[in-house]
């Protein structure tokens, strides 16, 4: 049983910190978005097989039903994916150090996000509300309203982040040296809006226009 | 102290590594031979099997009244999966024999020899022994892809492959017992089933509640019998004889209860068990049996069991020709008085959980009805 | 610059004595090797569940039309010995030992993300108890109490409201999902540490193999888990919401959930071997006393293996009737799997090969396990093939090829693992006799158990039955399966005793006591908190190897 001799040290001088190949925020972000796209892919696939692809008729509600919402589906997804581009401003505001500018663009991520999500929120008024239509009425309503669901679930997730650093920021407690912080943060929100062109391919543009 | 890695220790281990690799390609080599010979007669041939792949007589229970063996093959399908498990089965003990050989091999050789002292030659690796032992694999994967895919071509049917003069079997599982029928001659019956010897029969098979999986293993490979998913499979028996075989899918609490029989008949005798199945049962005067009748119809007995011409019920194993039948209740019981009685006392106690309820009749009433249940054949 | 000689105290011998605070200590802990501890632990705890759920099995069916046990307690025993093995006993355990060892092999501090790790490790137990719990707390509306009955694939539609009233599928689909929360973290945590903590000097390509095994089985966690996940929320929707994903009475499809299910689930069982694999490749090089033979190719099988997995999964479902096409392909993805599996297998004989082989307990485990898995691989094999899947799927001839690669694999590199790394987690050597005990009962025990399974899986005995008839003649084959499971049973209570007396009266290890060469040797056992001081800087494959010889160093070689 060897004891370490000192020898045995030469491979183990120095103390050289903890160096950072990479970091460790954007890839652990990384990872969960890894792991929330698999997620979600169930969910698509259960919407493509049953909705798109064997188009099961049930006697309940089929997509149709949701064409009326359709125009504001579109503008919602264009508010959607427009609040990609001003988080990516927002993010390089606060790099920048300026923090007014960071502030609007938040807010306008925040007004944006938070418009899709009232569009939803519409949306399944109507549907629920009005045509009566949820997931035990057909097989629509069920691989609608969880697939659907869970985007909007993850957007809720997304704003209250975004809506927290807007908080913090108005409080003066996120300095320029968050700004990786917030970087991974709005990967974060990429990834729901990467989602939702998934979800809006599957959900409005396949089945209703083929 | 170690020995220093020189080239001399390089060449000796490349030398060991080439030993090994000669080894393994021989073996291969005479695992493909085998299995060449093995493929060249093929199915429509009707070729028998080669003596020496006759199952050995553990694999036949000699001594066991069922038979359930799948080394024991009633039908070409059968015997065409036969040959395509036998060549894996050699390869996979090639495989085995020539690995557990070098491990013990290097076991025994290179443990550590008292007196030896420091460490010794290490050794990287090697390109052409890990190149070989990466190609050799690939190449046997290939030959089995290749032969797999043949097989399952052969035998597996798609809708458009049913034979023009098969005979079609619905086979529909149910928690526990299964439900066949023949519509060419208006069968319905449960758990045990005629067919003809040497006639292709077309199974057509559904569930009415979960997954079940239909398996003889001496007629047919299993295949699943899934709701609201109709699968097609085929067989064709070579012999007469009882054959049988169980629910092969996981399905609740009495799956090991939900047995399969399948007697295969002269093409005669089948018929006239078909057209017998096929009639109404006989008029009764016996007035016990008519008081049976009676309290079968009182009782929902009724609203599960089918009796052609007294009641509709499909929920449960048509009963028109129960007596025709060896044994009832998913094949737990021979069919007799006594065991008719004991289940119509307490279905529960004998298959727990099934799906008949104890209906509460009185030892007279029991009577009656068995007596009644007794003329239906 | 010299090097201080490490303190072999650890917090817990400088702490208040009181069992409250030691406790307390514990459970607040963020330290990974406790963590990595209390993994393993909890997972050994369940490993006695859900083995002695195996004896009532064993007890049973040890001979036909047994009136011991009824069916739905049988049939809750499987379900929970499968669900406990493969969810409780075999990912914590490995994760565990990720836990403890991966930041120690790459000369570093904590893992990534320690608040993280400690809830992913709660949030584990948490599931498992809530699993068991159902075997009191899930007597529903309908008095349909108990564990779930319905195997740990838990098909629909058996899993649907009308089949399975009570709650118990609910524990099931609870406890799974929750601890699978706990999964997910560690796998994320393990895949960040791995490719952002490493020490000065460890490139990818000089990573212990170990430590590959745990980047990429980290990797299948993330991708395979949250299929689970979805494909579980699908049947809490089915089951709470009135959805119909899986009802087949109104157009949904029961085999979607097979796909989606085995989608993970085939990941799954390689989640379960590659760790494994990984800790061979630890123990045989070092008790051969030779560098592991071929590492690219190691790495590069571990890889081939991890990603083809992901397209492998309707093997399961060879018997649904799935086009031709598609059983065809199936067959050859799974088919070709078994070239990267065995460029693993025939490195490590190169290993040996020209080796100077100490026969130490944790060996005897690496080669046990080498010998016994190459059988459930070639088995495996053969239910790839798929006409031969028809004859033999859903038999005891498939329990057979999981046994041998879940037994003789998995748990085989286990115990060899606790053998070789118990010195470092305690101080302390387990004893070697005790070792030799344990490691010939399992031996024998284990092959007299899953052996006579492909016989009668063979002789046409499905899997999941609670009683056979006599006239089958199926009683021996399984009498020998139950006599191998009392032998195995002893061989575990020998286990136990090692661990609970070597604990106290084992022999002092020392930092190094096989002469090893991976970094975590370097340290003293048990390590400090805070495992180097100063962090290590490595220049090959096998820093204390270098620092043994540093007239022939590693780092020329790679
Ligand atoms: C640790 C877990 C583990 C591992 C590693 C494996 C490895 C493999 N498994 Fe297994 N398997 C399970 C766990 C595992 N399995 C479980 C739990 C089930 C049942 C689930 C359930 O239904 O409950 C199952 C079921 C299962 C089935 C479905 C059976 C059925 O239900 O009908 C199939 C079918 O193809 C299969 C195949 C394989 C193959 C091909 C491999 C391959 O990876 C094996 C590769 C290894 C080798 C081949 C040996 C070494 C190689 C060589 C020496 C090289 C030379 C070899 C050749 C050229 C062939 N497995
Ligand atoms: C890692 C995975 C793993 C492990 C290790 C085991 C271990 C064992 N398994 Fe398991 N098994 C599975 C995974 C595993 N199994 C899975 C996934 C299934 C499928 C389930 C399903 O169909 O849904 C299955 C199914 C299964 C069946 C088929 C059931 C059926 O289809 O009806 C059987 C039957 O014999 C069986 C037997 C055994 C036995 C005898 C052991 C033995 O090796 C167990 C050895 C353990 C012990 C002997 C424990 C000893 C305990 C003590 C000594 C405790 C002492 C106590 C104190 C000190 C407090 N298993
Ligand atoms: C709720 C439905 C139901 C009712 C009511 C019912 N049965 Fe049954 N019966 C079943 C089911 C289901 C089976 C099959 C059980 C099994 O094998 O798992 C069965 C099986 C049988 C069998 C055995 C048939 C065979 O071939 O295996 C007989 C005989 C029988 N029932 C007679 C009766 C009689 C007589 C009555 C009325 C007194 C009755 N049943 C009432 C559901 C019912
Ligand atoms: Cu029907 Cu199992
Ligand atoms: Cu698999």
């Amino acid at each position: 049983m060897t004891e370490l001799t000192a020898t045995h040290h030469a491979a183990t001088t120095r103390d050289a910190g903890e160096p950072q190949h990479l970091s460790r925020g954007k890839v652990g972000i990384s990872c969960l978005i890894i792991t929330e796209s698999f997620f979600f892919m169930c969910f698509i696939v259960a919407y493509l097989y049953y909705i798109v692809i064997l188009q099961v008729d049930d006697g309940g509600p089929d997509p149709s039903v949701i064409f009326r919402a359709d125009i504001m589906v579109y503008i919602a997804s264009v508010t959607l994916l427009s609040s990609s581009v001003t988080v990516v401003l927002a993010a390089r505001a606060l790099a920048a150090g300026r923090h007014g500018r960071f502030r609007a663009w938040l807010a306008t991520t925040l007004a944006l996000g938070g418009f899709f999500l009232l569009a939803t929120v519409l949306e399944w008024k109507h549907l629920i509300g009005d045509l009566g239509v949820w997931m035990d009425t057909s097989s629509f309503g069920t691989c609608f309203f969880s697939l659907v669901g869970f985007h909007a679930l993850h957007v809720v997730i997304g704003l209250s982040a975004l809506g927290l650093c807007l908080l913090l920021s108005l409080r003066g407690h996120l300095p320029q040296a968050q700004a990786e912080r917030f970087e991974i943060l709005s990967w974060y929100w990429h990834f729901v809006d990467v989602v939702w062109i998934f979800v809006f391919t599957s959900v409005y543009l396949l089945r209703v226009y083929i | 102290m170690t020995e220093t890695r020189t080239q001399a220790n390089e060449d000796r281990t490349v030398f060991r590594s080439w030993f090994l690799l000669i080894l393994v390609t021989i073996i291969v080599l005479g695992l493909g031979f085998v299995a060449m010979s093995m493929l060249g007669e093929s199915i429509d041939e009707g070729a028998s099997d080669p003596d020496v792949f006759q199952a050995t007589d553990v694999f036949m229970q000699p001594d066991a009244e069922w038979n359930t063996s799948i080394l024991v093959s009633k039908s070409p399908e059968t015997r065409e999966i036969r040959r395509l498990s036998w060549l894996v089965v050699l390869i996979a003990i090639g495989i085995f024999v020539v690995v557990e050989v070098l491990l013990i091999f290097a076991m025994i050789r290179y443990r550590k020899k008292s007196g030896e002292e420091g460490e010794p030659v290490q050794m990287y690796g090697s390109n052409p022994i890990e190149l070989a032992w990466t190609v050799i694999p690939i190449l046997i994967v290939v030959a089995l892809c290749l032969t797999t895919v043949r097989t399952i071509q052969s035998i597996q049917p798609t809708v458009t492959e049913r034979p023009d003069n098969a005979l079609d079997v619905e086979v529909i599982g149910h928690r526990w017992w299964w439900e066949f029928r023949i519509p060419e001659y208006d069968v319905v019956t449960a758990n045990e089933v005629s067919v003809p010897v040497g006639r292709p029969i077309w199974l057509i098979l559904d569930s009415a509640d979960v997954i079940h999986s239909f398996w003889v293993p001496e007629l047919q490979g299993k295949m699943d019998a899934i709701p609201a998913k109709t699968n097609y499979w085929r067989f064709t028996a070579d012999e007469t004889g009882t054959y049988l075989g169980q629910c092969a899918e996981y399905c609740g609490t009495q799956h090991a209860n939900m047995l399969i029989r399948v007697d295969v008949l002269e093409e005669d005798a089948f018929r006239a068990w078909a057209v017998e199945q096929g009639q109404p049962p006989a008029d009764i005067e016996d007035e016990r049996v008519i008081a049976g009748r009676e309290t079968f119809l009182q009782f929902a007995c009724r609203n599960c069991h089918g009796i052609a011409g007294v009641s509709e019920g499909t929920y449960a194993p048509d009963l028109t020709h129960l007596m025709s039948r060896t044994l009832i209740a998913g094949g737990m019981l021979p069919n007799n008085e006594n065991n008719l009685k004991a289940w119509l006392e307490d279905p529960q106690k004998i298959k727990p959980g099934c799906d008949m309820p104890a209906l509460q009749l009185s030892t007279s009433q029991i009577e009656d009805v068995v007596a009644y249940l007794m003329t239906l054949d | 610059m010299t090097v201080r000689p490490q303190s072999t105290k650890t917090e817990t011998d400088t702490a208040p004595a009181g069992v409250l605070s030691r406790v307390h200590e514990w459970v607040t802990t963020v330290d990974h090797k406790r963590l990595g501890i209390m993994y393993i632990m909890a997972g050994l705890l369940f490993f006695m569940i859900g083995g002695i759920e195996a004896g009532v099995i064993r007890y049973q069916l040890s001979y036909p039309a047994n009136p011991a046990i009824d069916p739905v307690t049988f049939n809750q025993m499987f379900t929970m010995h499968g669900t406990t093995m493969v969810f409780l006993v075999g990912m914590p355990v490995l994760l565990g030992f990720g836990n403890y060892l991966v930041p120690l092999m790459i000369g570093t501090r904590d893992m990534a993300f320690p608040r993280l790790n400690s809830w992913g490790f709660w949030v584990f137990l948490f599931g498992g108890l809530l699993l068991y719990y159902s075997f009191i707390g899930s007597s529903g509306l309908y008095g349909d109490a108990g564990a779930p009955d319905v195997g740990w694939f838990a098909y629909s539609p058996l899993t649907s409201r009308a089949f399975s009233r009570g709650n118990s599928v609910d524990y099931w689909t609870l406890g799974i999902l929750v601890s699978g929360f706990g999964s997910m973290a560690t796998g994320i945590n393990l895949v960040v540490t791995i490719l952002c903590l490493r020490c000065r000097g460890m490139k990818l390509m000089r990573m212990p193999i170990m430590v590959w095994s745990m980047l990429i089985t980290g990797f299948l966690v993330i991708v395979a888990l949250p299929v689970l996940t979805g494909v579980q929320v699908m049947l809490l929707f089915d089951r709470f919401l009135g959805a119909h994903f899986f009802d087949p009475q109104l157009e949904g499809s029961v085999l979607l959930w097979q796909h989606l299910f085995w989608f993970f689930g085939h990941p799954e069982v390689y989640i379960l071997i590659l760790p494994a694999f990984g800790f061979i490749s630890e123990i045989v090089p070092v008790f051969s006393r030779k560098v592991i033979f071929g590492y690219n190719m190691m790495v590069i099988a571990l890889l081939w293996i991890a990603f083809q997995s992901l397209g492998v999964w309707a093997h399961h479902m060879f018997a649904v009737g799935l086009p031709p096409s598609l059983n065809a392909f199936f067959a050859a993805s799974t088919l070709l799997i078994a070239v990267p599996t065995g460029i693993k297998i025939f490195n490590w004989l190169g290993t040996i090969w020209g080796g100077r082989i100490i026969y130490a307990t944790p060996m005897l485990f690496a080669l046990g396990f080498v010998g016994l898995f190459v059988i459930g691989g070639l088995t495996g094999i053969m239910l790839a093939t798929v006409p031969f899947d028809w004859d033999v799927s859903d038999s005891y001839f498939v329990v057979g090829h999981f046994h041998y690669v879940l037994f003789g694999g998995t748990l085989f590199a286990i115990f060899g693992a606790i053998y070789y790394w118990f010195p470092k987690m305690t101080g302390r050597m387990l004893s070697e006799r005790l070792g030799r005990w344990h490691f010939w009962m399992l031996f024998v025990g284990m092959n007299l158990t899953f052996g006579p399974m492909h016989v009668s899986g063979i002789l046409g005995m499905p899997r999941r039955i609670y009683t056979y008839a006599p006239e089958r003649g199926l009683d021996i084959w399984n009498q020998m399966t139950t006599v191998g499971y009392a032998i195995q049973f002893i061989g575990i209570l020998f286990f136990i005793w090692n661990v609970i007396h070597s604990l106290r009266k084992g022999r002092r290890a020392g930092s190094d006591p096989w002469d090893a060469w991976t970094l975590e040797w370097a340290t003293s056992s048990p390590p400090p908190a805070w495992n180097y001081h100063p962090l290590p800087v490595v220049k090959s494959r096998r820093p204390l190897w270098d620092a043994k010889h540093p007239e022939d160093p590693d780092s020329e070689y790679e």
